[in-house]
């Protein structure tokens, strides 16, 4: 192959092209949220995100003029800047919402009883009246500026920590967590048995159970719903956390049996045969040898269930009811775009608290996932 | 009890209930029941460990009976029975009640749509990044970044690309790039999502986006296994890569790309999220899954929800066959 790659260089070019352009086309849409989630509502909607990194000509909300009036030359003044930055260039304003580009940056302009307002470029305003100010309404300014990329860290805070804003978040965070790690644990020792059983114990129907254990790999989900929502009821357990549990242990087991039997079944004979020879039970040796010996699998199986679990709606809506105080992360987000469509500080910053956790882990763990990935279905 | 609190405590009962088991159990056959020693010694040992690995199986058996296999067959039993008349047998009647629906169909018809686009563009786009990304040196960051959506949820990926979909009227900025890029081409600003038939496609693309970083992997390593001879004989005999790449590797990996196109299969058969949260099956979206939740937890016709489950099931069998078959051939 590296023959190939030097007898035609063009090729080479296009190939780093080619994956530029997948790769920036598979990241496109997430680095949207991302950038989305650390703007104002304002900018959101004035602009694509793709634009947040560039200055913005855009015209700003309404600045209502305020500051202390001051005498000078026997006239009333009051004088400031309409921005807080210094970076923002005005090119236009206007003092009425129908006109709001009516004048140049820099020219003066009379309003009603004498009053004369002058707006410069650089935001600095002069309003002057031969009267007090005193008990009057200041006049609004309209203004057309440029202003320098700025990302805000507020959305974050609101959702997580405010009361109206995206009510919910932090708590479905919580419940997420509180789903998925018992999710997570609780099917692993009792699916290493089950594997260590079937690949290295003789005992008649073995092959069979094998079998059932691939059929149900693929048994859709779907199915189970109702039945154990009504055996849940009848013993008891109704909706809750505890039934979300055994449900994710339950539809979780058949691939965590296959993947750590394929792995159990490769580990060195010579070993365990050895390890018999010596008197050992099949309990010593399923929990000193073989247990240690298959952390790589367990760690695979542990990533997909954390993974598949935490990202999990369907289930969580079913076993965990839609009570507002137990929605999970998914569940929140579904409604949240049921009742804020609109708003993206919002909908972004949720959507991308609830992508961190399995992004992070992702990334961390990302040899182990591959590697599950490849023992799950190549074999 | 705080639901922390009791996870906590779950993870403690749960592991310390397996290991209890476990352990109590074995201790229980080797000293008490079928002792390794005094005048029975070789038929104790010998029962010990017949019965053994039942003892191993036994809490996974359990669960995957209770949780999988008893629920295909009491939704079975459910899709011949009608909730409003207390569970009474009625036959097939909530089949016959399901086919007259127009949204079945229209389900039916998009899960087929589905069935075609999603494994077939996400295999040939993980091909394509696989054989690519194989060849040059910042290939492993490209293929982590492409595979990274995997990890994403549905519910996520969704908001990711009403995103990328979303609609403001003539005149405004628009803040989806794909009206921003329509718009700019000098088109009119759509709501792309309520365009039939397009937006079945358009919410295909959020599975394909997920599923490619998977079919990449996957194609990936079984490319990395083909024997290099195989290839060098053709560069030798002057085939070019286009040559080598559809009439040297890809036979080689006919058997993977089966793999991974029924493994997405499996995942198409039973999408649900990204329709529910996108267009909730809205503007002749709908599809299987979905439909069977609005019957069973909307409508609450739990015979219909039940009918539509098992059509579900009919259609994933093929593949389950299948994959028993194959596992059988491989332990032989």
């Amino acid at each position: 192959m590296e023959g190939m790659a030097g007898q035609k260089s063009h090729l080479t070019w296009a190939v780093h092209i080619s994956v530029a352009l997948l790769v920036a086309l598979w990241l496109f849409p997430t680095v949207g949220l991302l950038v989305s989630s650390f703007r104002t509502a304002e900018q959101i909607s004035n602009s694509g995100w793709w634009s947040a990194f560039s200055a913005q000509k855009g015209q700003l909300p309404a600045i209502r003029i305020s500051g202390d009036e001051r005498q000078e030359d026997g006239l009333y003044v009051i004088d400031g800047n309409l921005f807080g930055t210094a970076e923002t260039t005005l090119s236009a304003w206007g003092t009425s919402s129908r006109e709001p580009e009516a004048y140049e940056p820099d020219t003066e302009v009379e309003l009603k009883d004498g009053w004369v307002l002058g707006v410069a470029s650089s935001g600095d305003f002069r309003l002057s009246a031969p009267q007090s100010f005193e008990g009057e309404r200041l006049p609004r300014v309209f203004a057309t500026a440029t202003t320098p990329p700025e990302f805000t860290l507020e959305n974050y805070g609101n959702v997580l920590f405010g009361t109206t804003a995206g009510a919910g978040v932090g708590q479905a965070f919580l419940n997420t967590l509180t789903v998925s790690i018992p999710a997570t644990v609780i099917p692993i020792l009792v699916a290493a048995f089950a594997a260590y059983a079937l690949a290295w114990m003789e005992f008649p129907g073995r092959a069979l159970l094998i079998a059932a254990v691939v059929a149900l790999l693929v048994v859709p989900l779907q199915l189970a719903l109702i039945p154990l929502l009504q055996l849940h009821n009848t013993i008891g357990i109704g909706k809750g956390y505890l039934g979300v549990w055994l449900a994710h242990t339950g539809f979780g087991l058949p691939l965590a049996i296959y993947l750590l039997r394929n792995y159990m079944v490769g580990l060195p004979k010579d070993i365990i045969e050895n390890a018999r020879v010596d008197g050992a039970s099949d309990f010593q040796i399923f929990t000193k040898i073989v247990l240690p010996l298959s952390f790589p699998a367990l760690a695979s199986f542990a990533i997909f269930q954390f993974l598949w679990t935490w990202n999990d709606l369907l289930v969580a809506l079913v076993f965990l009811g839609t009570d507002d105080d137990r929605l999970v992360l998914t569940a929140r987000l579904v409604n949240l775009m049921g009742s804020r469509g609109g708003q993206w500080e919002i909908l972004a910053t949720s959507a991308f608290v609830s992508i961190v956790v399995p992004l992070v882990v992702f990334f961390a763990m990302q040899k182990y996932l591959v590697r599950g990935l490849l023992a799950g279905s190549v074999k | 009890m705080h639901p922390a609190l009791q996870a906590v405590l779950t993870i403690v009962i749960g592991l310390g209930g397996c290991i209890g088991y476990f352990w109590f159990s074995n201790q229980l056959f080797d000293k008490v029941l079928f002792p390794a020693r005094g005048p029975n010694i070789g038929r104790n040992i010998r029962r010990a460990e017949m019965i053994r690995p039942w003892l191993f199986l036994f809490p996974a058996i359990f669960a995957l009976g209770l949780y999988l296999a008893y629920p295909v067959v009491a939704t079975f039993w459910l899709s011949l029975t009608d909730r409003d008349q207390g569970g009474a047998f009625v036959g097939l009647a909530n089949y016959q009640q399901m086919l007259r629906e127009a949204k079945f169909w229209e389900a039916i018809r998009n899960n087929m749509l589905w069935l075609v686009v999603v494994p077939a563009a996400s295999t040939a786009f993980g091909l394509l990044a696989a054989q690519l990304t194989d060849r040059i040196s910042w290939g492993n960051i490209a293929k982590s970044l492409i595979f990274m959506p995997m990890a994403i949820s549905f519910v996520g990926a969704s908001v990711i690309w009403k995103l990328v979909y979303d609609f403001r009227p003539i005149g405004q900025e628009q803040i989806g790039i794909l009206n921003a890029f329509w718009v700019w081409l000098g088109g009119e600003p759509q709501t792309w999502l309520t365009i039939t038939p397009w937006n079945n496609f358009l919410l295909m693309v959020v599975l394909i986006w997920i599923q490619t970083g998977f079919a990449m992997v996957i194609l990936g390593a079984a490319l990395r296994g083909i024997p290099e001879e195989t290839v060098e004989a053709a560069i030798v005999d002057g085939a070019n890569p286009f040559q080598i790449f559809f009439k040297i590797k890809v036979p080689q990996i006919r058997s993977t790309i089966v793999v991974v196109w029924t493994t997405i299969t499996l995942v198409v058969l039973k999408i649900f999220d990204i329709v529910l949260a996108m267009t909730n099956g809205q503007w002749q979206t709908q599809v299987l899954a979905n439909y069977m939740y609005d019957k069973l937890f909307r409508a609450f016709d739990w015979g219909v929800g039940s009918a539509a489950a098992m059509v579900i099931m009919l259609l994933v069998s093929p593949i389950l066959v299948w994959n028993v078959i194959n596992a059988r051939r491989e332990m032989r």
